[in-house]
């Protein structure tokens, strides 16, 4: 809001110029208290339902709470509990190993989608772009029915398809299988969101530097390689972040899978399905703020040296 | 949460979950003193006949029709029924609303073995000032030991409840040359295994994720896993000698593969139901009305039986699920909800019509014996009267069966034990013992003397 207001003063013919320095302090004041002014009720309400929340809930979280007996002061105890935690490490390790696997390909596939649709070969592409862009839209739990009907052991079509051609189905909601089952459903679900993404970030290439490369006689290949993927390298990035954050925060799948196989799943899948397990069926409420601030710096950190070092990259080249 | 952590800042990455949890930490819920005057007739008459509106919670279908009765007699009342989920999600609201010290409703649907859990927080209305203590003779025994606790107050009025009982294919059966329901559980065994050589169904299903079903049937054996004193004092003894019977006994069947081990109440267990996967269910009596919903095409195939014995010639059963209504102690109008609360499951009109149109199984002598429901004969059963036969196993339910203050921990600690194990097809007693262990380390943790 801030940026829009200082930009729209300034005449649009001297955009890529700086504002001058000298200016009349009165229209300063006046614009920046406006500005101040536009944005209030957005930061009323971040800080009344974010950052007060968040604090409270750091407050909470150095205390143990007993059925019987009431709240303790126990300064960072339920955090030193949570390191040694088998339930909560399990989890980030679970959720980690899905960040590894399941996001490189869900990112490369949305990779390709958008460049194939931009590259204006695809016959029918706006139907293309919806088709892969419709399972985000799905609602989860509308998703969870119909993965559970495909992926189901007596009646799934994959399993008797398997059957039907006398090889032993494979059942994919057993312990070794639901990982990778949540990750292709994670896949199908968001691999449109992010071509999207991708594909927004593709259109805004100035088409100069297409035409350019054609007349020194590079294939769409390489084009895609040089010209295009370093283009939206920053959408890329901002693909990935979300994806980690994404990934971490893995809580609907596993929760909707519950009912298909609950003791596969358990509670305590994923860090933030057993954050929900320790508050509300637990009702241990410091606990859980305290795992859940321990999974928020643990975003954090990742994300943070994901940046960093594609950041280092960037300065190198 | 994945859809709202793209569209949330980096750093700002955990606040979904400690905004929500923030909901359950407000304030702590206000204390009061047991209030054990009687209230007199006149304030009753005065507190009915005032323009008075209450909030009730549950989850049972239609409840408006009974609700209804209930404003036609006492026109000044406004009821409003709110549906804010089933069992635990409603809990789960429930408790938030008493924390946060508003929003509680003043009548409230809560499973039997989930009121000492809301007692333990000081949130139900003794219900005895009242005179409720007087309606104890008009219910089945074991039902209102639910409801009463061993010092005469009384914290529900009981709305339904599922003694045990067994559910077949007399076809899938009488395929493999079985006529009779089998009346031991080593009866049973045997022709799980001659069902199963002859057919290929299963004699029942023993999902892992159904912890009042195995609770049910530790009942019918004569197991006293829980108990609460009602104030800090809690009995864990879930690795008894009796549950160890049940759990062996299932054990030996899930390693035989003569019992499948799905999870139930999805959609594939309804499926299996139907295909005949399973050629029975050990279950409760709300099932037989259920089975007619999700297996519609086995109509007239199926038979109700009582639920086998461990001692040939004894007839005892357990009890899987029901309900009742409490008033929580917010209420302003604690006397008009606890009318509410006692007209709906007390009234014949209204009980009956709990019975015969929502198929809640009666807790109330009279309704259980009310030719209306006990003589309907039910197609789908071949022309049965299942009703009778369950009104009957009714009474054979072991009457003291006690509850822990935690039983969210209780069931969520089950189904990550010894329903895992059940899942997993591993040793169920070893797994029983890790519950037990779990439990009795959770009550230490929250500060409860176990015994």
């Amino acid at each position: 809001m801030a940026v829009l207001a200082a930009s729209a003063s300034a005449p649009p013919n001297s955009r890529r110029q700086r504002p001058p320095r000298q200016r009349s302090t009165q229209s300063t004041r006046r614009q920046t208290r406006a500005a101040y002014l536009l944005i209030t009720p957005f930061l009323i309400v971040f800080v009344a339902m974010l950052i007060v929340p968040l604090f409270y809930s750091g407050y909470l979280s150095l205390f143990a709470t007993q059925l019987i007996g009431g709240q303790e002061f126990v300064g960072l105890a339920n955090y030193l509990q949570a390191l040694t935690d088998p339930s909560f490490l399990g989890g980030l390790g679970r959720v980690g190993l899905f960040l590894l696997i399941q996001v490189p390909i869900m990112l490369v596939l949305a990779l390709f989608f958008a460049l194939a649709l931009d590259s204006s070969r695809v016959r029918g592409s706006k139907a293309a772009r919806l088709a892969i862009f419709v399972p985000y839209a799905v609602p989860g739990v509308v998703a969870t029915l119909m993965w559970g009907y495909l992926y189901g052991n007596d009646f799934g079509p994959i399993a008797q398809t398997f059957r039907a051609i006398g090889i032993d189905a494979p059942n994919l909601l057993a312990n070794d299988n639901i990982l990778g089952s949540m990750m292709n459903i994670v896949t199908w679900e968001f691999v449109g969101y992010n071509m999207i993404i991708m594909y927004a970030a593709l259109r805004t290439i100035p088409t100069e530097l297409f035409d350019a490369a054609e007349v020194d006689g590079a294939s769409e290949w390489r084009v895609a390689w040089s010209i295009k993927i370093p283009a939206i390298r920053p959408a890329i990035m901002l693909t990935v972040i979300f994806s980690i954050i994404g990934s971490f925060q893995l809580f609907n799948e596993p929760n909707l899978l519950y009912r298909l196989a609950p003791n596969v799943i358990g509670n305590d899948f994923t860090p933030n399905q057993y954050a929900y397990t320790v508050a509300f069926v637990n009702q241990d409420v410091p606990y859980a703020a305290a795992i859940a601030f321990l999974l928020g710096l643990v975003i954090m950190v990742v994300s943070y040296v994901v940046q960093l070092s594609t950041q280092r990259k960037e300065n190198l080249s | 949460m994945r859809t709202t952590a793209r569209r949330t800042a980096l750093s700002l990455g955990t606040i979904v979950v400690t905004a929500g949890l923030l909901l359950t930490g407000c304030t702590s819920p206000g204390s009061s003193t047991t209030d054990k005057t009687t209230v007199s007739q006149a304030d009753i008459d005065k507190a009915l006949d005032t323009p008075t509106k209450l909030t009730f919670w549950t989850w049972v279908p239609d409840i408006e029709n009974e609700v209804a009765l209930f404003e036609k007699k006492y026109p000044k009342i406004d009821v409003e029924v709110v549906n804010v989920g089933n069992g635990a999600d409603e809990y789960t609201k429930l408790r938030t609303a008493l924390k946060a010290g508003k929003g509680a409703p003043d009548v409230a649907q809560i499973e039997y073995q989930y009121l000492s859990s809301f007692r333990l927080t000081d949130s139900l209305a003794d219900l005895t000032p009242y005179g409720a203590a007087d309606l104890s003779d008009e219910y089945v025994e074991w039902v209102w030991n639910q409801v009463q606790t061993e010092d005469g107050s009384v914290w529900a009025i009981p709305q339904d409840s599922g003694p045990l009982g067994n559910l077949y294919r007399s076809d899938i059966l009488a395929q493999a040359g079985i006529t009779e329901a089998p009346t031991t559980w080593a009866q049973y065994a045997e022709d799980a295994a001659t069902i199963k050589a002859a057919t290929g169904s299963y004699i029942s299903n023993m999902p892992g994720n159904d912890p009042g079903q195995m609770v049910g049937l530790f009942w019918q054996a004569g197991a006293k896993p829980f108990g609460y004193d009602g104030d800090k004092t809690v009995k864990v003894d879930i690795a008894s000698d009796e549950t160890k019977k049940v759990v062996d006994y299932w054990n030996d069947l899930i390693q035989k593969d003569l019992v499948s081990v799905d999870p139930d109440f999805n959609d594939s267990f309804y499926q299996s139901l139907a295909s005949g996967k399973y050629a029975g269910w050990v279950t409760a009596a709300w099932a037989p009305v259920f089975l007619q919903g999700t297996a519609a095409n086995t109509s007239g195939k199926w038979t109700a039986a009582k639920i086998p014995q461990w001692n040939e010639g004894d007839d005892v059963s357990g009890n899987w699920g029901g309900s009742s209504d409490v008033v929580l102690k917010t209420s302003e109008n604690p006397i008009a909800a606890y009318e509410l609360a006692k007209f709906i499951n007390n009234d014949p009109e209204s009980t009956l019509k709990f019975a015969t149109d929502q198929f809640l199984f009666p807790t109330k002598t009279d309704t259980l014996a009310d030719p209306a429901f006990v003589d309907q004969e039910a197609e789908f059963y071949g022309g049965q009267k299942v009703n009778e036969l369950f009104a009957g196993v009714s009474d054979t339910v072991d009457v003291s069966f006690e509850w822990l203050p935690f039983m969210d921990y209780v069931y969520s600690s089950y189904n990550e034990t010894l329903g895992k194990a059940i899942a997993d097809k591993t040793d169920l007693s070893t797994a029983l013992q890790a519950w037990d262990d779990e439990v009795t380390a959770y009550a230490k943790k929250q500060g409860f003397t176990v015994e």
